[in-house]
């Protein structure tokens, strides 16, 4: 038996709020889109990159197959590139990543043994055909090591150090030869 | 300040001695009533689409959201956004269904709701049509609504319109009658059921002496303003549309502007009698300062407000609880507002006002002990099937 004093409480929450989102800043938490956004998150992960180092006709990737065998969809295409013999080159000629099919679960990123693969924090990738342009083609999914260094710098330093490390090891096992 | 009072009694004025001049004297007698009736066709739609921006936006805000704020600044075109999208949707009717009444049933239902603004008082001299029974014109009219709902829901042929078609006749003829009950202490009060001669009853006191500061009033405003919510279907009286039960009610088997049109008269029922509020317990027009179509406008939309206020903060009622509400606490209670309105009208008055208010306390004390809130768990005990 409140005699309908309940009913005077609940109403003076819903204007409580109704005042404080005119009044109160950061009492709205809509994040209105387009025109603003999230900060963006180190941690967050999306469809995968090729990284290269110095120049995009010689990315990090030797067409190793891993990823492709690995990835749950079955997503990625690589087909190795050959020189006018017919030896296969270590690079891909053909890397195809269908965007319709990735499920950015991530696991080609851990299991690349050349770190040449990473997820992007790209996330508007929405396009106007479904068969062409969501099919990502080696041009478009190639970008530099300067690039993730922006995007996640604490990965990108950690990668660095260690590549770096594995290329030191190289040398002084194998005086002379070029990497 | 004289003329801005009456603005819009000049201005129809003015169009009349303007049609003087080519029409023939007999016909501008229809020419006055057609330019009243296209005042409120035109003002009644409009009402409408920005109540739904209105509504969206309010409720937005209690829930920390924007509300919409995309089509023009401040959403502000978004009414008509969704009037566009809503007339280029596919109309669809059952196969099952009764054609010719599920094609009148949103037409029925926006009729009566439209013919209600015919009554109100919108400012000094600004009635359309001054019946001297306009307030029995509204309640009668506004209860045929309630038949076109039944209509759709029967007309659909699908169980969740027909149970919400049944819910809404049981909650509205329910609400009714206290609806009536509290219509009646005015009534008696003024003498007159002409909604012009009760806002003049309330003039005085520099515009101020309105019904809600009597005892009497404030029990019949409180009363009226309950029941004319759940006369429109609005939350927390929302059970004929209940989404979480019956899918959408009534109109569950309607699309496109047909549908539309079912929310345009519960929008306009909800304006309707919110106003019809205002006139009776709020003064009407009766105010200081400001021009009386203002001071109308004014309480009219501070009571839609509190509509869209109670549609954010409460969820639905229960079936049993929305009927012992009616039955139990409303009803009684608009009986007991009658006598108190009794003895306030026989009894010089400070002696009145102290009658009334106890009659009316003790017997909100009282019926609110008699009506026990809250749910009793109690172990079931199982005479037969043990």
């Amino acid at each position: 038996m409140s005699y309908g004093l309940g009913i005077l409480k609940g109403m003076s929450v819903t204007l409580k709020q109704f005042v404080e989102s005119y009044t109160k800043k950061g009492s709205i938490v809509t994040v209105q889109y387009p025109e603003e956004r999230r900060e963006d998150v180190e941690r967050f992960r999306n469809f995968p990159i090729l990284v290269y180092d110095e120049k995009p006709e010689a990315p990090r990737c030797v067409a190793c197959d891993i990823c492709a065998k690995e990835c749950p969809p079955k997503c990625i295409t690589i087909v190795r590139d050959r020189d006018e013999q017919g030896r296969g080159l270590q690079k891909p000629k053909v890397f195809d990543i269908d965007l319709s099919v990735c499920m950015s679960c991530g696991i080609c990123e851990e299991v690349c043994p050349f770190d040449a693969i990473f997820m992007d924090h790209q996330f508007e990738l929405s396009a106007y055909d479904r068969m062409e342009s969501l099919n990502y083609h080696q041009e478009k999914l190639l970008k530099p090591n300067s690039y993730l260094h922006q995007i996640r710098p604490t990965d990108a330093t950690q990668i660095d150090a260690k590549l770096k490390a594995k290329e030191e090891a190289k040398k002084k096992t194998q005086p002379g030869t070029t990497a | 300040m004289e003329r801005l009072d009456q603005l819009f009694v000049l201005l129809k004025k003015i169009i009349l001695q303007f049609a003087e001049s080519f029409l023939p004297a007999p016909l501008l007698p229809f020419l006055s009533i057609l330019v009243s009736i296209t005042a409120i066709a035109i003002f009644a739609p409009l009402t409408m689409m920005y109540l739904t921006w209105l509504e969206r936006k309010v409720i937005g805000r209690m829930q920390n959201r924007f509300g919409p704020n995309r089509v023009g600044i401040y959403g502000l075109l978004q009414p008509i956004a969704d009037g566009i999208k809503m007339l280029t949707k596919e109309d669809v009717i059952p196969l099952g269904a009764d054609r010719v009444t599920h094609f009148l049933a949103p037409v029925a239902v926006v009729v009566p709701s439209l013919l209600l603004f015919s009554v109100l008082p919108f400012g000094r001299n600004m009635t359309a049509v001054n019946l001297d029974i306009g307030l029995l014109f509204f309640i009668a009219v506004s209860s045929i609504g309630t038949l076109a709902i039944f209509m759709g829901g029967w007309a659909s042929r699908n169980k969740f319109s027909l149970l919400g078609a049944m819910r809404a006749f049981a909650q509205m003829i329910s609400y009714e009658v206290p609806l009536v009950l509290s219509v009646v202490t005015v009534v008696m009060i003024v003498g007159s059921l002409s909604t012009e001669k009760i806002v003049e009853a309330q003039s005085g006191w520099g515009g101020l002496r309105w019904f809600v500061f009597t005892p009497w009033g404030f029990v019949g405003f409180m009363l009226f303003f309950i029941c004319s919510v759940s006369e429109v279907n609005r939350t927390p009286f929302d059970i004929p549309e209940g989404e979480s039960e019956i899918v959408a009610g009534f109109h569950t088997e309607y699309s496109g502007m047909k549908f539309a049109l079912f929310y345009m008269a519960e929008f306009l029922g909800a304006f309707a009698y919110s106003a019809m509020a205002a006139t009776l317990f709020l003064g009407g027009w009766q105010g200081p300062l400001l021009p009386s179509w203002l001071w109308f406008g004014l309480k009219t939309f501070c009571l839609v407000f509190t509509m869209i206020w109670l549609r954010g903060t409460f969820p639905r009622f229960r079936v049993d609880q929305l009927m012992s509400y009616a039955w139990k606490f409303l009803f009684p209670m608009g009986l007991s507002n009658i006598l108190a309105a009794g003895i306030w009208y026989h009894t010089p008055f400070p002696l009145s006002f102290i009658f009334a208010t106890w009659i009316l306390l003790l017997s909100f004390i009282g019926l609110s002990r008699l009506n026990p809130t809250g749910t009793r768990l109690e172990r079931r005990t199982y005479r037969f099937a043990e």
